[in-house]
């Protein structure tokens, strides 16, 4: 019987020989590849948007690392400076004086229009570097002075100059006016130090992150510091010890439902119980580390009962046999034995505590802060929401200045997930 | 004064530890035979001692302050207080204390300097007495822990019951959190409903919560009917579940049965840092990229859209449930036995007909579960739609209309002034129980049909 | 459709063809070689069974007739198997529309998740072998008859599969198999998850397929083997030990290997 390749007398309607593809089929094996295009394709559109989301947020975030700089020589006039109180000499004035030099032939009005270059933290730097080294007090100094944040972004191309003048923040005489100083070489960009020695400002060229980042620090450590213990306890409880049963089974649909539940709802019970009944002090990281704390508790419960499961019953009978108690066996072989996947579930949880948001934005860390939080209690931002800060405030230089923010948060999280995975490759063993 | 409360706390657990240790090795090495280990008689010191200060320092801190007003507001002059309301009552109690912290704002009265002055002695005092209360307290646990030692002592037994109930403690933790959600909620809410009617609430096509919270403010007259903020949670949902269902579902056919291992190992991290991403960061991307882009592309084809469309936050949330769902359907997929692929594949199915025909159908049940939790989510998500979204509820379908969603409203009427006494306040909880109730059904019933799903092929 | 009946009694008259010829046939799974030199052939409308201890390579030989093994990533095959004399590994062969020609029965019985009928009617509609309804519900009762099956289930063809006994279950799955008309029938363990009286059941179906089709049946009980071939190959450890009819192998095995083995001191 060979009529298997020949189309005539076979088995049934169709079927013809194994090797000769007729039209069904390839028709059924072009639905097939349409299936695999279109998901390709969904995986190519998630690609590109994420590549689209870190592309924009790195190329509007890079121009945040620099700050356009003046270099100004500076006259320190003693006679502005009160001997009694240095602190209170006007310093403003001084560097006023010393960038009007490059225009000698400027009107009174036309002073104030340049004046505006300069930051109001050019003064301030003034006044720091006098109050570090009071030797300088009649001396004249070279201080390098931000400038406001139009005449940097000017410098940094972010302001075009080829708009109508009516729809530019700066006018065609302004723009002049800062020429003039690069034309004189004192216009300098050097990496934004401030993004992170400083705390928030209303300026963006004074804006920094130093603030948010101690106020993210508390609550992650208030964050682990509860719900680390906890998470563990409950995990070793209903994993090693607890008796199937209605309690049991209740507890451990109340997990699942909690990790569930959407963040803002805890952020409500904070307000309401930690802010409302117990009087906690408002836009403390303590506070939004308890938060985060119940928020991430179901994610370390989960991953700890997924590592007490991974290790096998083989080295509980081992310990039982000879003669330990269940608790001697949990704490003593179990628990270090599962501990490189409670840390990589712990660290984990904190790296979605560190990203979240809205629970904190309810508790009033998103407070105008501009010093950064000595303890846990002090009012604070924490990162996430200093971005949301940012992302609502008019000025444009916040523009840039949140996407590098964004990229100082990312650079976190990819840290921490890094840490994990690097955690699980090392000591993740399998049975 | 509260760190050396618990330096003084560490100080005693570690001397009761090696106090009781010491003792149970004497014994020991007296040849006599001990029940427990040394090291037990230890852990059981330690563990007497910390237990109950721990307790006793959390509790003190909570409460005191609570004591110490009450008292201070006692000791007010009657004729003042019987005038003022509650709420000028917080605000003199308010007053006093910022004077007792150093911070005077013109020239109180002379009663308050008084009454600041004696907050100022109470809360020093309070202090003392806790610190005293911890050495006092913890010296007599300690002694008593001593005390025990001895060669029948079952200190392995009682320890292991104190760890076994710090664990039964920190499983309920999480009761706890559920109840105080409930509660917080269910409180706030039923304030809420004693100012606003439930019926309107519930059915009324108005929402405009911006009322006046001190006379004279100018603002709306107010109504709290929820239909169109939910309305606009919905138009959000929907265009997010649009983007996110076919995207998900597609790459999760395609990374199951057709990528090869190289591709399905880069692919799946990949995905996983999408859903890593913040949302705040999501939100920033939909009003810095998405919304200008579909401004502008409206604009070019002559439509009329709105800088905050429910488009453009919508469809960002969709792109952050997109790994959510592809995970989901990937494990619900993988979790249907190789037999039935196998069975498929040996009746002469193209792999692409085993896959709609018999894995995708038998997966629906958990990729349907999936598809649930992603709504829930979806309804939840707050950052996305407060950066994103409008402020104003209007009743509309129109995707490229701005809209509100529950979550917006909850946040904007929570951020800046906070008072529990007037409904814009409240209305948030308002809205926050019924959002916590929404999502607590369709995630109940989600993992309800997950797990029989998982069951079923167990 | 009646053709396909009319050839079977033709060819029943005649001598036993040869259906299958398998030359060399090594496979490896990675580094792991788990066939070697494995030469056979076939005959047409003859019940061949495959015995040997587990991991013999025998499911893995089987698994080789309907390239099934082209599901396993690091599976390799080497060699040549040829059905009519068509080598199955040809690179114009589709897997797809040898797999309608050569069925197969799984260990487990494994229908579908969908109701009865649409369990037998899964493979004709996926290859067009019908017009319409009635002649699709024409396949299905043929090939649930053929099953042995039709009488039990014919009052709930919407019934779902999964609902049936274990037994009625692995019938479903052989008449889902037989309703494509395949030349070939594989049965990898099909009674291992049986209960005796549905293996008694399913061997007695067996026996009856042998009119229509070559079934190759991979079994690790020899009383199986002996009840319902006509051919036995033994295998172990990779190797075709020892190829020839039932009887033969049973009373008078050739190899020393297969003598032990059927007096069970190897298994």
């Amino acid at each position: 019987m060979t009529d298997l390749t020949t189309s005539s007398g076979g088995a049934a309607s169709g079927q013809t020989g194994i090797s000769s593809a007729d039209l069904g089929l390839r028709r059924r094996h072009r639905k097939e590849l349409r299936l695999k295009i279109l998901g390709m394709a969904a995986i190519l559109f998630a690609a590109t948007m994420l590549f689209i989301l870190l592309a924009s947020i790195v190329s509007s975030g890079y121009k945040a690392f620099t700050q356009t700089h003046l270099e100004l020589e500076i006259e320190v006039q003693e006679d502005l400076i009160p001997a009694d109180n240095p602190a209170r000499g006007d310093y403003q004035a001084m560097v006023e004086a010393a960038l009007l030099d490059y225009y000698p032939d400027a009107a009174d009005d036309e002073r104030r229009a340049i004046t505006s270059i300069l930051s109001s933290g050019a003064a301030l730097k003034l006044r720091d570097n006098v109050l570090s080294d009071p030797d300088l007090i009649g001396t004249q100094t070279t201080v390098n002075v931000p400038v406001s944040d139009n005449y940097d972004q000017l410098n940094k191309d972010l302001l075009d100059r080829d708009l109508p003048e009516n729809r530019r923040r700066l006018d065609d005489s302004q723009i002049a006016y800062f020429d003039r100083l690069e034309d004189a070489g004192i216009v300098s960009a050097p990496i934004n130090w401030t993004l992170v020695t400083a705390a928030d400002s209303r300026f963006p060229e004074l804006a920094g992150l130093k603030g948010a980042l101690i106020g993210s620090f508390w609550a992650l450590l208030v964050c682990f510091l509860i719900s680390f213990p906890l998470g563990i306890g409950a995990a070793i409880y209903l994993e090693e010890f607890a008796k199937k049963n209605r309690t049991s089974d209740f507890i451990e649909v109340n997990i699942n439902n909690l990790a569930a539940v959407p963040s803002v709802v805890f952020g409500l019970l904070a307000l309401a119980v930690f802010l409302g009944w117990f009087g906690m002090p408002r836009s403390a990281p303590l506070v939004g580390g308890m938060t985060l704390a119940l928020m991430t508790m179901p994610t370390i419960i989960i991953s700890t009962r997924a590592a007490l499961k991974a290790v096998p019953p083989s080295i509980r009978e081992a310990a039982l046999g000879v003669g330990a108690s269940k608790h001697q066996v949990v704490f003593g072989h179990v628990l270090p034995l599962a501990m490189p996947g409670i840390l990589t579930g712990t660290i984990i949880g904190l790296a979605q505590a560190l990203g979240e948001t809205a629970p904190l934005l309810l508790i009033g860390m998103n407070a105008f802060i501009t010093s950064a939080p000595a303890s846990p209690v002090d009012a604070a931002t924490a990162l996430p929401t200093q971005i949301y800060i940012w992302a609502d405030s008019p000025e444009r230089g916040f523009v840039s200045r949140t996407s590098a923010a964004i990229m100082v948060l990312l650079t976190f999280l990819v840290a921490m997930n890094a840490l994990a995975i690097f955690l699980r490759s090392k000591f993740e063993r399998r049975w | 004064m509260t760190t050396l409360a618990f330096a003084l706390l560490f100080v005693l657990a570690c001397t009761g530890y090696v106090m009781n240790r010491r003792a149970a090795q004497a014994i020991w090495a007296d040849g006599t035979r001990l029940h427990s280990l040394s090291n037990f008689h230890g852990l059981y010191s330690l563990l007497l001692v910390v237990i109950p200060i721990f307790v006793l320092i959390i509790l003190w801190l909570l409460l005191a302050p609570f004591v110490i007003n009450a008292i201070t507001v006692a000791s007010l002059p009657a004729d003042v207080m019987s005038e003022a309301s509650s709420g000028q009552a917080q605000l003199i109690l308010a007053e006093i204390s910022s004077i007792a912290g150093g911070r005077v704002f013109g020239d109180p009265e002379p009663w308050k300097i008084d009454a600041a002055n004696r907050l100022v002695f109470l809360n020093e005092a309070s202090s003392y007495a806790l610190v005293a209360a911890v050495v006092v307290l913890g010296a007599a646990l300690a002694y008593f822990a001593r005390q025990r030692v001895s060669a029948e002592f079952r200190a392995r037994q009682r320890v292991e019951t104190m760890v076994s109930g710090l664990m039964i403690f920190c499983a309920t933790v999480a009761i706890f959190t559920t109840i105080g959600i409930i509660a917080a909620l269910v409180f706030e809410t039923w304030k809420f409903f004693s100012m606003v009617p439930f019926t309107e609430f519930l059915f009324g096509l108005n929402w405009e919560p911006q009322i006046p919270i001190r006379e004279g403010q100018i603002a709306g007259a107010g109504a709290f009917g929820w239909l169109p903020v939910i309305l606009g949670t919905l138009v959000i949902t929907a265009v997010a579940l649009i983007v996110a269902v076919p995207t998900g579902l597609m790459s999760a056919i395609y990374l199951n049965e057709f990528a090869p291992k190289s591709v399905r190992s880069v692919v799946k991290p990949f995905l996983e840092i999408l859903a890593g991403v913040p949302t705040v960061v999501y939100g920033f991307f939909a009003i810095l990229v998405v919304a200008p882009a579909i401004r502008s592309f409206g604009q070019s084809i002559g439509l009329d859209v709105s800088p905050n469309t429910a488009l453009a936050a919508g469809s960002v949330m969709g792109v952050m449930l997109i790994p959510f769902i592809s995970s989901f359907a990937d494990d619900a997929l993988s979790a249907v036995p190789n037999a039935l692929r196998e069975g498929s594949l040996a009746m002469g199915a193209t792999r692409g007909e085993m896959m709609t025909t018999v894995l995708f159908p038998a997966a629906i049940p958990g990729i349907v579960g999936g598809v649930l939790l992603a709504v829930s989510r979806a309804i939840g998500e707050t950052m996305i739609v407060v950066m994103a979204a409008g402020l104003i509820a209007k009743m509309t379908i129109n995707p490229l209309d701005s809209v509100t969603t529950v979550t917006v409203q909850i946040v904007t009427l929570l951020i800046g002034d906070t008072s529990f006494d007037n409904p814009k306040t409240l209305a948030a909880f308002a809205l926050g129980l019924m959002l916590f109730l929404v999502t607590l059904l369709i995630n109940v019933f989600a993992l309800r049909i997950v797990r029989k799903y998982r069951e079923a092929y167990d | 459709m009646y053709d396909a009946d009319q050839n079977r009694t033709e060819r029943k008259v005649g001598q036993k063809d040869i259906k299958i010829t398998a030359r060399d046939v090594q496979v490896y799974y990675g580094t792991n070689h788990a066939i070697k030199d494995v030469s056979v052939e076939i005959e047409d409308k003859t019940v061949t069974a495959f015995i040997g201890p587990s991991g013999c390579g025998k499911s893995t030989f089987l698994r080789c007739l309907n390239r099934m093994n082209d599901t396993i990533d690091i599976c390799r095959v080497e060699g040549n198997i040829a059905i009519d004399g068509e080598d199955i590994y040809d690179r114009r062969v589709d897997p797809v529309q040898l797999r309608a020609k050569v069925g197969m029965v799984f260990q487990k019985p494994n229908p579908f998740p969908k109701s009865i009928y649409d369990n037998v009617a899964y493979g004709p509609k996926i290859h067009g072998l019908a017009k319409n309804k009635s002649e699709l519900d024409d396949i299905v009762e043929r090939a649930l008859r053929r099953g042995a099956i039709w009488d039990e289930v014919k009052d709930r063809l919407q019934a779902p599969g999964t609902g049936l006994s274990g037994g009625q279950q692995q019938r479903l799955c052989i008449a889902r198999a037989v309703a494509t008309e395949p030349e070939v029938l594989l049965m990898d363990e099909p009674c291992s998850a049986l209960d005796p009286i549905a293996t008694g059941q399913v061997e007695e179906l067996i026996d009856e397929l042998k009119q229509n089709y070559s079934v190759v049946i991979v079994t690790h009980s020899m009383q199986q083997a002996a009840r319902v071939s006509q051919k036995t190959a033994f295998f172990h450890l990779g190797n075709l030990v020892e190829y020839d009819d039932t009887e033969k192998i049973f009373t008078n095995p050739q190899d020393s290997r297969t003598e032990s083995y059927i007096t069970g001191r190897i298994g």
